[in-house]
C-alpha cells in the first residue's frame, strides 16, 4: 500500500493539492484566497490528467520521420481535456475576480463574513 | 436519417448564436430575440420528441462525423425530447412573467445582458439534456454555473452580488469535485462517451477490478452533482440567491438551473455508471438520507420566514429533498417519480416566483407577509396563480405537486421495507408542513387589509397574465393527465438502457 504512493507519486501530488485548494476554497475567509485556492484545485486536476495521459518513454503525439505507429506516442486526449479546463477555469476565475472587484468597493473588505455581515445590515 | 434529426444540435447551436448576437443589440431587440429563440426551441423540441415517440427509439447524432469511441455524440431519445420540450416551455413562461419587474430591476443599458444569458442558460441546458459525452457536460456545466451567476447579479444590490459570490463558491467547489470524477472515470475506462463507458464499467464491475475508485467515482460525481443542485446540507447558498435576485431569474434558477443538474445524475446513473453498480455501491441510501433530511429541514426553515420570495426559496430545498429521495429509493419507480417531480416542481415553482413577484408589485415592492395582506384582491391573477401553486405543492388532488406525490408514495411501496416506512412517514410530515406555510401565505394574501395600497389605476401586465394562466394550465395538465408523461418518461428511462 505505501509503495504504491511512491510508484504513483505524481498522482499522490495532484490529489494533496488537490484538498488543499478544496479547503482553501471552502474555508478560507480572505476572497483572493479563495480564488487562489480554486486555481490551485483545478490545476491539480490537469496535473492528475497530464500524468494519467503520459507513458514513460514515449513521445508527443505529433508525427516526425513518418512513425505513424501508435504505440510510438502518448494518449493525445488528455492533452486536449486540460486544454479544456484551462479556458474554462480562466474564465471562472475571471467572473470571480470582477465580482471580489465589485464586492470589494462596496464593502471595502475581501473577508466573505464581513461582506455578508455588511450587507445584511444594509437596508434595501 | 430524416431532417429532424438534425433540431438537437441546431437548437443548441442557435441559442449560442442567439447570445453572441444579443451582446450586440439594444435590449428591446434582444428581448424579442430571445422569446422568439425559446419559442423556436420549443416547436423543434417538440418534433423531436414526437419523432422519437413515432420510431420508438433513440437515436445519436454524431458530431463532426468523427465515429464513436472518438468524437463527440448527442443522444436523443423520448426522455430527451421531453424535457428539452419542458425546459423551454417554464424558460418562456418565466420570460414572459417577469418582463415588467425585470424593467424595473435592471438598468436599461444592461437589459441585453440579460437576455445574452438567458440564451447562453438555454443552451446549456439543451446541451446538458441531449450529450452523449461526459466531458462536454462539464463544459456546459461551467457556462450553466456562469450564466446563472450573472442572472442572479443582474439585479445590481449588495444582496445579489453577496448571493452571487456564495453561489459561485459552493458551484466550484461542486464542480470541482465532477470534474475529478470525471478523470478518474476517463482513467478506469479509457472512454468519455456515456455508451462506451458503460460497457467497460460493466466489465469493470462484474470482474470486481478496480472496486475501490469505482466507488470514489461514484461518490465524487454524486456529491459534486448534489452540491450544484442545492441538496440539503449544500443548501446555504439558496435562499438568498432565489430571494433577492429578480422573478425571472429565481424562476429559471429553482425550475430549471437546479433541475439541470439533476438530469444530469439521472443520466449518470443510469448511462454512465448503470443503475445496478450504483445501488450496489449503496450511494442511493446516502441520497435517500439527504434527500429525506432536505425534506423536513426545507419546510422546517420555511415556516420561520416573513418573506414571501425566501419562504418558496426554502421550500424549494424541500422539494429537491423530494426529488433526491424518489431517486435514493432505488429502483425504477423512483426514478420515474423524481423525473415526474422535476416537471411538477418547475411548472409550480416557477410560478410561484412570478406570483409572487406580481404579489409585491401592488403591495409597494414589499415581499413581507404583513404588506402583503390582501395583495390577492388588488392584483387577481397573481393571487389565483400562487394559490394554484400553493395547492400545488402542499399536494391538494387535481394540481401537479399530487400527483408527484402519488408516484412517490407508489415507488416507496417497491424500494424494501425501511425505506418504504421511512418514506412515507416523511411524505406525510413533509405535506404537513409544507400546508402549515403555504397555507398560511394564501390566507395572508386574501386578508382584507392594508388599504393604502390601494390604487385603481393598476393593470397587471398582459404578458403576465397570459404566463399565469398557462402556467396553471400546465399544471392542471400535469396534474390531471399525469399518465402519458408518467409512461413517456418509463419509456425515456427504458432507451437509457
Amino acid at each position: 500500500m505505501g509503495s504504491n504512493l511512491f510508484v504513483n507519486f505524481y498522482e499522490t501530488v495532484a490529489m494533496i493539492l488537490f484538498a488543499v485548494g478544496f479547503t482553501t476554497l471552502l474555508l478560507h475567509k480572505n476572497m483572493i484566497k479563495k480564488i487562489m485556492g480554486f486555481n490551485i484545485m483545478d490545476t491539480a486536476i490537469y496535473l492528475f490528467l497530464a500524468v494519467k495521459g503520459y507513458i514513460n518513454g514515449r513521445k508527443a503525439p505529433i508525427i516526425v520521420d513518418g512513425v505513424t505507429d501508435t504505440s510510438a506516442y502518448i494518449n493525445p486526449v488528455p492533452a486536449g481535456l486540460v486544454l479544456t479546463g484551462i479556458v474554462v477555469s480562466v474564465s471562472v476565475t475571471a467572473l470571480m475576480l470582477a465580482l471580489t472587484v465589485r464586492l470589494y468597493r462596496r464593502y471595502h473588505t475581501l473577508n466573505i463574513d464581513l461582506i455578508s455581515m455588511r450587507a445584511k445590515r444594509e437596508d434595501l | 436519417m430524416d431532417f429532424v434529426c438534425n433540431f438537437p444540435p441546431f437548437s443548441i447551436i442557435f441559442c449560442l448564436a442567439c447570445g453572441i448576437i444579443s451582446s450586440a443589440l439594444n435590449g428591446r431587440a434582444a428581448k424579442r430575440l430571445s422569446i422568439a429563440l425559446v419559442s423556436l426551441v420549443g416547436v423543434m423540441s417538440a418534433c423531436v420528441l414526437a419523432y422519437t415517440v413515432k420510431t420508438g427509439e433513440a437515436f445519436i447524432y454524431v458530431m463532426g462525423k468523427f465515429p464513436a469511441p472518438w468524437g463527440n455524440e448527442l443522444r436523443v431519445g423520448t426522455l430527451e425530447g421531453l424535457m428539452a420540450l419542458f425546459f423551454s416551455i417554464i424558460m418562456l413562461l418565466s420570460i414572459l412573467g417577469g418582463l415588467r419587474a425585470l424593467e424595473t430591476d435592471v438598468e436599461e443599458a444592461r437589459m441585453n445582458l440579460y437576455f445574452v444569458m438567458i440564451d447562453l442558460m438555454m443552451s446549456s441546458l439543451l446541451a446538458l439534456i441531449y450529450t452523449n459525452d461526459l466531458f462536454t457536460a462539464y463544459v456546459f456545466v461551467e457556462i450553466n454555473t456562469i450564466a446563472a451567476c450573472a442572472l442572479i447579479m443582474i439585479r445590481a444590490n449588495g444582496h445579489t452580488m453577496v448571493a452571487a459570490t456564495k453561489y459561485m463558491i459552493m458551484s466550484l467547489l461542486g464542480s470541482g469535485l465532477l470534474l475529478i470524477g470525471i478523470c478518474m472515470i476517463y482513467d478506469l475506462t479509457g472512454h468519455l462517451l456515456m455508451s462506451n463507458i458503460k460497457e467497460a464499467i460493466g466489465v469493470l464491475a462484474a470482474t470486481g477490478q478496480y472496486e475501490i475508485p469505482l466507488t470514489v467515482v461514484i461518490g465524487l460525481v454524486c456529491i459534486g452533482l448534489a452540491i450544484k443542485s442545492a441538496l440539503y446540507p449544500f443548501s446555504s447558498w439558496l435562499p438568498d440567491a432565489y430571494g433577492y435576485s429578480t422573478a425571472s431569474s429565481s424562476a429559471v434558477l429553482s425550475s430549471l438551473v437546479s433541475k439541470g443538474y439533476i438530469f444530469l445524475l439521472v443520466k449518470v446513473f443510469c448511462r454512465v455508471i448503470g443503475f445496478d453498480v450504483m445501488v450496489g455501491h449503496k450511494i442511493t441510501n446516502i441520497l435517500f438520507l439527504f434527500g429525506i433530511l432536505g425534506m423536513i429541514m426545507g419546510s422546517l426553515n420555511a415556516i420561520r420566514q416573513h418573506d414571501v420570495r425566501r419562504l418558496i426559496a426554502f421550500s424549494s430545498i424541500a422539494q429537491i429533498g423530494y426529488i433526491y429521495m424518489g431517486i435514493g429509493i432505488g429502483n425504477n419507480a423512483g426514478l420515474v417519480a423524481a423525473i415526474f417531480h422535476i416537471m411538477s416542481h418547475a411548472a409550480s415553482k416557477s410560478m410561484l416566483f412570478i406570483c409572487a413577484a406580481g404579489l409585491s408589485e401592488v403591495s409597494g415592492g414589499s415581499k413581507n407577509f404583513t404588506d402583503l395582506k390582501g395583495a390577492g384582491y388588488r392584483n387577481p391573477a397573481a393571487g389565483i396563480g400562487f394559490t394554484v401553486g400553493a395547492f400545488s405543492m402542499v399536494g391538494i388532488p387535481l394540481f401537479a405537486g399530487f400527483t408527484s406525490k402519488v408516484y412517490f408514495a407508489e415507488a416507496a411501496l417497491t424500494g424494501g421495507e425501511a425505506k418504504m416506512e421511512i418514506a412515507m412517514v416523511t411524505l406525510a410530515i413533509s405535506t404537513i408542513l409544507n400546508a402549515i406555510y403555504f397555507i398560511r401565505a394564501v390566507i395572508s394574501i386574501y386578508t382584507p387589509r392594508n388599504e393604502h395600497f390601494q390604487n385603481a389605476a393598476y393593470r397587471p401586465a398582459a404578458s403576465m397574465v397570459f404566463s399565469i394562466v398557462l402556467f396553471i394550465s400546465l399544471n392542471l395538465l400535469l396534474g390531471t393527465f399525469s399518465y402519458p408523461i408518467a409512461n413517456a418518461i418509463g419509456s425515456g428511462l427504458f432507451m437509457f438502457g
